[in-house]
């Protein structure tokens, strides 16, 4: 696939490609997405806005430059706790590539790193040099004052030109809490979301902190995802219910969807509205209970991301996924095209609590 | 339910009386305005607000603005785009005025408010979702209607905001966000008297009154019925 390389989140050749429960990839115009909806589906999407969250500054004991990315919090709102699990990475900025830049100096509990106009205190290191747990030190206006005029959106080296908030939120994006862009939002228009209740489908939405994507380090990313908290409306479970009464399917926009609510599964599969954190890790072995199809972006096979599509489909299905978007050269990341998987049919049926398939396992 | 509302030129004349007047509702409040100094007095008179320093006729300013607002506040249910700019002062006719000042005042009066309305719009709809009845009261005039000589970048400007208001209305009505253009009367505030120098102040509607008014349309204090 190629790395999309220009910061558009509609653009008008985006494509989609469609893989039904049988198995059978199809491609649409992206921006035609709503014409795979039937009467009576539910269309869900994470409405988090994205805080800017890569914080430039400096290690206070020994003036060593320093990249603070936020990477995840315990809770939605920083009254409770204004302590971050952030990446802190050396000298240097987002051009170049994750897996070359250097360390940040060691790092100890107790640290101050000055960010612009705010300081934070390094906690403790979560296992590893390379993250640790932050505590901001202010009031909750100046913190987010702070991360609103010094923090930028957290980027990668295959998006040369620095981001801007506005090409990161969604045109859904509410309240800024999570960490990057739930990018396949990114799909959502105010014109799709008219023609989508024209069809009788529903749009709803659940929060979710979407935590960072990639650290450049093998031994983090295979931690990924961070725990994540999550909002689940009541009006949100509800119209899902009455979605699933009347036998309409349930589709999820973007990976986070999929995460928040089967983490609010119950195992009847009805939806339990609230906060909770999303610690669950989907993948070949997790029993769908709530979603029955996920709108994406294009992932390569190994990533956390093309795991948890594995819940969706069986393997050799994605393997003619992959070879349809590497021979269709789909475009991939964040600003790249699009894939529509509908749960296979063969799929696991919805009987047992993801929560407990896992705790057997952990 | 307390309504989490932002208000743009909070500091001062209407901005200020409806930052005054929503807090004491036990609404929680917002309020964006150019000058560092005032925003944190004005803050400091009216515990439990939020003061924004921000200019909403400067694009960079949009994206920090909604950050911190929503940040802080969880959502939004209520938008009061209130800070204008009356372009040339003192005012001028059409023919005399620059280029550069009916641009102030578009960028102000329209392209500000477009701008944060759009950046805010995701929060608005989510408000909708959740049954909280958003609305985005934009402040009129009626310069917006009738053609004042020596009005006319700031007539233009409100004619296009009035209009836009009500394209807004039309498009996001199925959304649940409602959008209102208010012409709140001539008021006796810096704005006016920076306008009209020599007004007779006694004949102005204290912005008091306005800011009550309009209070009442995004903010209606619930009637409790009588033990």
């Amino acid at each position: 696939m190629i790395a999309a390389s220009v910061a558009v989140q509609r653009p008008a050749d985006a494509r989609l490609l469609v893989i039904d429960a049988l198995g059978t990839p199809r491609e649409i115009p992206r921006r035609d997405f709503v014409s795979v909806l039937r009467r009576g589906d539910i269309v869900v999407a994470n409405d988090a806005a994205t805080m800017p969250a890569s914080l430039a500054g400096r290690h206070v004991a020994t003036g060593a430059p320093i990249e603070v990315r936020l990477a995840a919090a315990r809770s939605l709102d920083l009254r409770d706790d204004a302590r971050f699990a952030a990446i802190v990475f050396g000298a240097g900025d987002h051009r170049t590539r994750t897996e070359d830049r250097p360390p940040p100096p060691p790092l100890a509990p107790g640290d101050e790193i000055a960010l612009g106009p705010i300081r934070a205190t390094v906690e403790r290191l979560l296992e590893h040099p390379r993250l640790a747990e932050l505590r901001f030190t202010g009031t909750r206006d100046e913190i987010w004052s702070a991360i609103a005029h010094h923090g930028r959106p957290i980027q990668y080296a295959h998006l040369p030109a620095a981001l801007q908030t506005w090409d990161v939120w969604t045109p859904i994006a509410a309240a800024p809490f999570a960490f990057e862009a739930p990018s396949a939002g990114f799909t959502l228009d105010w014109r799709s979301l008219g023609e989508l209740r024209q069809r009788g489908a529903g749009f709803a939405t659940i929060t979710l902190a979407a935590g960072i994507s990639s650290t450049g380090d093998p031994v983090l990313d295979a931690r990924l995802p961070f725990d994540e908290p999550y909002r689940i409306p009541v009006p949100t479970a509800s119209a899902i219910r009455r979605a699933r009464l009347s036998g309409g399917r349930v589709i999820a926009i973007g990976t986070t969807v999929v995460r928040a609510l089967e983490s609010a599964a119950t195992r009847d599969t009805s939806i339990v509205a609230g906060d909770g954190v999303a610690t669950l890790r989907l993948g070949a072995s997790t029993p769908l209970q709530a979603v029955d199809a996920i709108l994406s972006g294009t992932h390569e096979p190994g990533t956390s991301h093309f795991e948890l599509l594995r819940a969706f489909a069986a393997d050799a299905t994605l393997a003619r996924m992959s070879e349809a978007l590497e021979r269709g050269h789909f475009r991939t990341h964040e600003f790249g095209d699009s894939i529509l998987i509908e749960r296979s049919r063969d799929a696991f049926p919805r009987t047992t609590s993801p929560h407990q398939g896992l705790r057997g396992l952990v | 339910m307390n309504r989490r509302i932002l208000i743009t030129g909070g500091t001062s004349g209407l901005g200020l009386a409806l930052v005054r007047e929503l807090s004491a509702r036990g609404a929680r409040v917002a309020f964006v305005a150019r000058h560092r100094e005032d925003v944190e007095r004005v803050a400091r008179e009216h515990p439990g607000t939020v003061g924004i320093v921000g200019d909403v006729s400067r694009k960079d300013d949009i994206y920090p603005i909604a950050t911190e607002v929503i940040g802080n506040l969880g959502g939004l249910d209520a938008l009061v785009n209130n800070a204008s700019s009356l372009g040339p002062v003192p005012l001028a006719l059409l023919g005399d005025t620059e280029c550069e000042d009916l641009e102030i005042a578009l960028a102000t009066n329209v392209v500000g408010p477009f701008r944060l309305t759009k950046a805010l719009l995701g929060a608005l709809a989510a408000s909708a979702r959740e049954g909280r009845s958003p609305v985005v009261l934009n402040v009129s005039s009626d310069a917006a209607v009738s053609p004042y000589a020596g009005w006319g970048a700031y007539g233009a400007s409100k004619a296009a905001l009035h209009h836009m208001t009500r394209i807004w209305g039309e498009e996001l009505a199925a959304e649940g966000i409602r959008f209102i253009s208010r012409d709140p009367g001539d008021m006796d505030t810096q704005l006016h008297a920076i306008a009209v120098p020599d007004a007779d102040r006694t004949t102005l509607k204290r912005p008091e009154v306005a800011a009550r008014e309009i209070a009442d349309v995004i903010a209606p204090i619930a009637v409790k019925a009588a033990a």
